[in-house]
């Protein structure tokens, strides 16, 4: 079923790539189209106002400020992990900001390009305060909680080779509310996961405060936007739109001060704002595409810290997801 | 019996066999309580060993599931808050069960999925329209249930699609396809130039397919038959021309697309949607199935049979990503719409062996009665059949409707919400995320869908049992 769907989705990328021009057809729309995911905390979830939010929802407003200088101008489309590359090669979504680690295969074969890595996630685990673990390398004789047919199941076991630990035992469950319910229950001692989903689950625990996310990170799942193949034009102007809310970061430009930094002398800062060059015109935009980005959803760390960051319920540290001036890895190319 | 013969054949009974009274026993006085209370329950409850013991089955099972509900939804629930802080246990300081203030925070959003704020009026017009004229509908005593029954199943989809997508169907092409000499009427790739190219394809069509239509009939029924099936195919196409023309007026009201729609609103476009066709497609199935025409025959048969062997997940799975891989161009079918029809076929061959169920249970003097008295056969099955054999399975049609209002939850898996959908989404805000979020929830959604079939359920007992009366004594 899976290598039919493939095949498939080969078929359509093949006469996806004769419509181009993705950035005219959505002028002419009014509206970008953006696939999400059909609910994922911090990431793409409906809030009260009945609006999606969420880190990637956010990318999608940043990329519609900067075209149409009106962050709704977005329609978002909840998608499955079955079917969100299905609609991304069949047009019906410019973009896809939905949780999809970059991989290989996707990059290439399923004939799609990444823009960026929003998020840098990976497997960690989750463990009771009282156990007084500090270190997943204690985790000697544990037994783990695992959602089964996931990669996180392989990946704690390749991880205990490795460093040659004896595992007590992996009990795998199949569905994550399952194994959810077996880590409170007492069934065993951690819970393992990606880390976004490590900290969604511990909002769930009676008293939250009594489990604890280990430091370790032990596979790399990063989390990006994509677009199709054969639209250069679209997959800068995605590109761009995720460097210009790291370099606004970096700078300190933010959605406070954005309208006084346009008078700034620092080069580096005019030349992201327009106020020097016009770089914005080399994806079809105009000079000033970053300025309408930052008034619409502010600098990168700002989208994160709403979304996921330390002050949120989910309350994620920043760690690799950090800009690599202060620790992580993330990096903004220079708008030179 | 013969008790009152028992003196004089008495000696005839051998001492083998029981000891037969000769003499009559003095009566007894009346029971004490021959109704009441105590009698039920000594009758219905402690009557004998086996009763004692499911009865006290029965109190445990109470005790051990009704109480715990209780506390947990009603005495340990929240009322108000504004985020999760408000339902969690370690902040409120007691043990905390349902949280209530997450459910009317999502209200809206169980109600109208993603609907604009400021056009949802016209959702609650078309609830409140639906309401005023189904009730009516469904009871007995009140009078004028021809224009009634018009208004509900002719105007009202028709008032009720306009206003909830705002009308103005964009439509380019109808059967053949667009016209291009249109362009001369109206500019190329104008709404309006569309309009006129659908148009001219309509008539076009019509002509054509009545053209057909008396041609075939002429070769296969004769020439005396010819013009009567003209005249039926041009009035169905007129009459669908009328139906595209209403749905096409612009009103006015914004478009809202079909992916805004979501919740409740959702789920009860399916299921009505799919209790409204399946029934009459149904009948004109099961009835297909036993014609006596070889070609209706085999085709209600493949057609029943297919929908039947597949599961509406595969359906609703390939009509979303499949067919767009099928269908020319850039051609794409409203993904709602998608879902509807795919429910709707389904739906229809379930709904068709229930009907087949009941003709067959139509004993044959019934069709030998009404033809001897000459009725013609769509008379004898408006008059004689129909009437009876649906009677006798409106417990399975209801059975039915109620299976596919809960089946409408499975549009999930093609990315659009209905009220388990949205109930699902809401689930993910971080702001609401607590121990008890998913219980109150799942509790708040089980208690809509109850509501809804058990309604379904009481009316058709009191359908079946108003119908019967002819047949108590």
């Amino acid at each position: 079923m899976k290598r039919i769907l493939f095949a498939a989705v080969g078929l359509l990328s093949l006469a996806g790539a004769v419509n181009a021009a993705t950035l005219d057809e959505v002028k002419t729309r009014g509206s970008v189209n953006c696939g999400v995911s059909q609910g994922l905390p911090g990431f793409s979830s409906p809030n009260d106002k009945n609006e999606w939010g969420g880190l990637d929802v956010d990318f999608c407003r940043a990329i519609a400020a900067a075209i149409f200088n009106d962050p709704t101008k977005v329609k978002f489309s909840p998608l499955s992990a079955k079917d969100r590359f299905t609609a991304l090669t069949s047009g019906a979504i410019d973009v896809l900001s939905r949780n999809t680690t970059w991989t290989m295969s996707r990059d290439t074969t399923l004939g799609f390009n990444f823009a960026g890595v929003i998020y840098y996630d990976g497997q960690g685990f989750l463990v009771r305060k009282s156990v007084g673990l500090k270190s997943a390398k204690e985790l000697q004789g544990a037994s783990i909680c695992v959602q089964t047919g996931t990669s996180n199941e392989l990946n704690v076991s390749d991880f205990f080779r490795a460093n040659n630990m004896k595992n007590g035992e992996v009990i795998a469950f199949g569905t994550l509310d399952e194994t959810v319910k077996a880590y409170e229950s007492g069934r065993c001692d951690v819970f393992t996961a990606d880390r976004s989903q490590l900290a969604a689950v511990r909002l769930k625990l009676t008293n939250a405060a009594d489990h604890v996310i280990l430091p370790e990170t032990i596979s790399k799942e990063p989390l990006g936007p994509l677009v199709r193949h054969g639209d250069d034009q679209w997959f800068d102007l995605v590109k761009w739109v995720y460097f210009a809310l790291l370099n606004a970061e970096e700078l300190g430009v933010t959605q406070k001060n954005v309208e006084e930094q346009v008078n700034s002398q620092n080069p580096d800062v005019k030349r992201l704002l327009g106020t020097d060059g016009k770089y914005g015109e080399g994806i079809g935009l105009t000079a000033d595409w970053a300025v309408r980005i930052i008034k619409a959803t502010g600098n990168y760390g700002e989208i994160y810290d709403r979304n996921v960051g330390p002050a949120t319920p989910l309350g994620i540290e920043r760690g690799l997801n950090n800009l690599w001036t202060k620790g992580g890895i993330q990096y903004g190319m220079p708008v030179r | 019996m013969s008790d009152t013969t028992a003196p004089l054949t008495a000696p005839r009974v051998s001492p083998a066999q029981a000891y037969v009274s000769t003499t009559l026993r003095e009566q007894e006085p009346a029971p004490v309580a021959t109704r009441g209370p105590v009698l039920w329950v000594r009758r219905h409850l402690v009557g004998s060993v086996p009763q004692v013991l499911l009865t006290l089955f029965g109190i445990w099972l109470v005790y051990v599931t009704v109480p715990p509900l209780i506390k947990f939804f009603l005495i340990d629930a929240v009322w108000t808050g504004t985020n999760r802080e408000a339902c969690l246990p370690e902040k409120v300081g007691r043990e905390v069960g349902a949280c209530w203030p997450f459910v009317w925070a999502k209200l809206d959003q169980l109600i109208y999925g993603f609907y604009p704020a400021s056009e949802r009026w016209r959702v609650n017009v078309v609830y409140a329209l639906g309401a005023i004229l189904l009730l009516p509908l469904l009871i007995q005593q009140l009078p004028g249930k021809r224009l009634n029954a018009i208004l509900f199943f002719g105007v009202y989809p028709v008032v009720a699609f306009v206003l909830l997508t705002g009308g103005n169907l964009e439509m380019q092409r109808f059967l053949i396809g667009s016209f291009s000499g249109s362009d001369l009427f109206a500019g190329a790739g104008t709404v309006q130039g569309m309009r006129v190219s659908f148009w001219i394809d309509f008539v076009v069509s019509t002509a054509l397919v009545t053209a057909i239509a008396y041609l075939v009939s002429r070769i296969v029924a004769g020439p005396e038959a010819a013009p009567a099936a003209a005249k039926t195919t041009l009035s169905a196409f007129v009459l669908l021309g009328l139906v595209i023309f209403a749905m096409d007026i612009d009103v006015g009201l914004p478009q809202v697309e079909t992916r805004l729609w979501g919740g409740l609103l959702v789920t009860l476009v399916i299921a009505v949607t799919g209790i409204t066709v399946s029934l009459p497609f149904g009948i004109l199935l099961a009835l297909g199935r036993r014609s006596k025409l070889p070609l209706v025959k085999a085709l209600s048969i493949i057609f029943i049979e297919f929908w039947r062997g597949v599961p509406l997940i595969t359906v609703l799975f390939f009509a979303t990503y499949m067919l767009p891989l099928f269908l020319p161009g850039r051609l794409t079918i409203d993904g709602l719409l998608r879902a509807l029809v795919g429910v709707a076929l389904f739906a229809s061959a379930y709904m068709a062996e229930v009907v087949r169920g009941g003709l067959q249970a139509i004993p044959k003097g019934q069709y030998e009665g009404a033809m001897a008295v000459g009725l013609p056969s769509s008379l004898m099955l408006r008059l004689v059949v129909l009437p009876q054999a649906l009677k006798l399975v409106i417990p399975g049609i209801v059975n039915n409707f109620i299976g596919l209002f809960k089946d409408t939850t499975l549009v999930l898996i093609v990315s659009i919400f209905d009220l388990l959908g949205s109930m699902r989404a809401a689930f993910t805000d971080p702001n609401w995320a607590s121990p008890t979020t998913l219980f109150t929830g799942f509790g708040f959604a089980g208690i809509i869908y109850f509501v809804f079939c058990f309604g379904m359920s009481r009316y058709s007992m009191a359908l079946e049992k108003r119908l019967d009366r002819a047949q108590r004594h």
